[in-house]
């Protein structure tokens, strides 16, 4: 058979190579955009910077009601991110694995958190959680065991908005992830758990990372859903978010300083598993 | 002992293999793509349920849809070398072959025990800790081969263990295959499509075409008496299907051969590419099968070239490279070819696949 594209190949080999050809010639219309959009998202950052009080840093950030702060928000963004793991793992395997009625609606469901305004989840857990909720009410009245304004519920409130991330993610590594491994590890006897902890978890490891990473910063500057669910009290619920927020209303130093914290721990968690886990780019 | 009738519906295509196979006996699958080589050894394994039939290894039904047995694959005393290997990228090449003593209920210790002596039996003693990465090919088919011969299984399904391996790798490949496999006291089921496999491999050959046995029986026989243009083809022999009376067959399209043998009937003819002699001209000579032919193609075969040529009837014919340049070869040219009647081979069409007369 003929193969025209062998013509059209071979002489473009002998020209210099066609990418540093055309990095001459971006359209301004594409390029003005771009220059634009990347200052839009770099500009307020460096804003942030060029405001903060480095004089007085040091001794602003071992204020205690900022060490309390940091401490509770990694604490909880950490807890609800392993709380996601156990409940969004098996979730993602099941919408990936196993064909049954409803799936898209069960998936459809789960991607609401990442739509759903923060606040309005909030609203949500407290009608089911919340002590007069369908679910709140029966754990207090039997347990004495209350959720909302509660260092619980703040996990519980970024472990609602953060799953989404985990469960697409880890369902799209498990979707990626060929089968046939599987297969194989049933005809050396095998069952199903023990295919999913030997061979498939540790096959999809590196997708269930970058969906723990994701759910771990989504958790971290969780705010709405917090406010509403658990409140702001300082010690107790009140996250980063939550004290920059407070802060900004009487010490807008303080909430640069509190900003800077959270932005220097969040670069420093993408950067630092970026390349491991995120992609290869 | 394996005794199993395969029933498979897919739709359209409906597998149906009956198919026995005795301890330490090696049977080779051959056929065309999706001819349900794959389907039937999914089948075997548990990753496809029968439609009907049933299947039976080791004194216990495996898989019995008119008796609602079905056992699952993990459940099976089978061992699967799959194509591309599929061993665990995550673990070493000992904790893949330990993967399964240790589901058969081994401790991690005696396991990797097991496996370090497979693994020395493959020649791979110093290969322990290498990831599959840093395997090479024919390495990785051994590994492969050891992890499934290390659950002891009662049947060895190995789907076309040396495909993936270059020509050079898989020569090497194929002689510790078959001392392994003539090792293997359980029943082993090859499939292929790569006839050398099999005849190298393989006690007995059981051919499919579109789901159906089109020809069973030992090496000798099927390349000798091919039933079917597949394994014809795959063994190099111009195959026709005709009525014999006497010396005389009709082929079906009303074309007529002179054959040495006598027969009477439904009969396969067959005769080797290197007896059918070309002549630019009419040749002379009385018990000879002459016919006007045009080239159709001409590809390299070993030293000689193999012409296909078209004509009343399709024949193929090998020719030295001198003969070529002689008859000025090409397509489209018009010869005439020749083919003794001592060189046909005659047998009956109609008889039982497995045993068809020499």
């Amino acid at each position: 058979m003929p193969r025209p594209d062998q013509v059209t190949v071979a002489p473009a080999r002998s020209t210099p190579p066609p990418r540093a050809r055309r990095t001459g010639r971006v359209p301004v219309a594409l390029l003005l955009p771009a220059a634009l959009g990347l200052l839009f998202l770099v500009l307020p950052l460096a804003g942030l910077l060029v405001r903060t009080p480095w004089s007085t840093l040091p001794q602003r950030l071992t204020e205690p009601g900022v060490l309390t702060a940091l401490r509770l928000s990694v604490q909880a963004a950490t807890l609800a991110t392993l709380l996601c793991l156990v409940l969004g793992v098996p979730l993602a395997w099941l919408l990936a694995r196993i064909d049954f009625p409803g799936r898209r609606l069960v998936r459809a469901l789960i991607t609401v958190p990442l739509v759903l305004p923060p606040v309005v989840g909030g609203v949500a857990l407290l009608l089911v959680f919340g002590r007069r909720g369908i679910l709140g009410g029966w754990l207090d009245s039997t347990f004495g065991f209350t959720l909302p304004f509660t260092t619980t519920g703040v996990v519980l409130a970024e472990a609602f908005v953060a799953m989404p991330f985990l469960v697409i993610a880890v369902e799209g590594a498990l979707r990626g992830a060929d089968v046939r491994y599987e297969e194989a590890a049933a005809t050396l006897g095998a069952g199903r758990w023990t295919t999913f902890t030997h061979v498939t978890l540790p096959l999809v490891a590196p997708g269930i990372a970058a969906g723990a990473v994701l759910c771990w910063a989504r958790a971290l500057g969780e705010f709405g859903a917090t406010i509403t669910f658990a409140g702001n009290f300082p010690g107790r619920t009140q996250t980063m978010p939550l004290a920059v927020y407070l802060a900004l209303e009487t010490d807008l130093e303080a909430a640069i300083v509190l900003s800077l914290v959270l932005l220097t721990v969040s670069v420093v968690i993408l950067a630092s598993l970026r390349d491991r886990w995120l992609g290869n780019s | 002992m394996l005794d199993a009738h395969l029933v498979v519906d897919r739709g359209t295509f409906r597998l149906d293999l009956p198919l026995t196979i005795r301890p330490g006996e090696v049977v080779a699958l051959l056929g065309p793509n999706g001819a349900g080589k794959t389907t039937a050894l999914r089948a075997f394994a548990g990753l496809l349920p029968l439609t009907d039939g049933h299947l039976r290894l080791a004194g216990r039904h495996l898989d019995h849809p008119g008796r609602r047995i079905w056992t699952p694959t993990e459940q099976r005393p089978i061992g699967v070398v799959f194509q591309d290997y599929l061993l665990f990228p995550h673990l070493t090449a000992l904790d893949n072959i330990a993967f399964g003593p240790r589901r058969q209920g081994l401790d991690r210790q005696r396991a990797r025990q097991r496996a370090a002596d497979w693994l020395a039996r493959v020649g791979l003693a110093d290969h322990a800790r290498r990831k599959p990465r840093q395997l090479s090919g024919g390495q990785a088919q051994r590994v492969a081969l050891a992890r499934a011969l290390a659950v002891e299984p009662a049947l060895l399904l190995l789907d076309e263990p040396l495909a993936a391996l270059d020509a050079r790798t898989r020569l090497d490949t194929r002689a510790q295959l078959h001392h392994h496999l003539a090792n293997h006291r359980g029943a082993t089921l090859l499939v292929t499509h790569d006839p050398i496999d099999a005849v190298v491999l393989a006690d007995r050959l059981v051919i499919i075409e579109d789901g159906q046995v089109v020809q069973e029986g030992d090496v000798a026989t099927v390349t000798a008496q091919p039933r079917s243009d597949y394994v014809a083809r795959l063994v190099g022999l111009n195959l026709y299907r005709g009525y014999a009376d006497g010396h005389h067959v009709r082929l079906t399209d009303g074309f007529h051969l002179v054959t040495g043998d006598q027969h009477v009937g439904a009969v396969f003819v067959a005769f080797a590419p290197s007896a059918v002699a070309l002549h630019p001209h009419r040749p002379d000579g009385s018990p000879r099968n002459t016919w006007p032919v045009t080239i159709n193609g001409i590809q390299r075969h070993g030293d000689n070239l193999r012409v296909q040529l078209d004509g009343p009837v399709t024949v193929a014919a090998d020719v030295t490279p001198a003969a070529a340049a002689q008859l000025q070869l090409a397509p489209g040219r018009t010869l005439w070819a020749a083919v003794k009647a001592t060189e046909t081979r005659v047998y009956p069409a109609a008889v039982a696949p497995t045993d068809a007369e020499p």
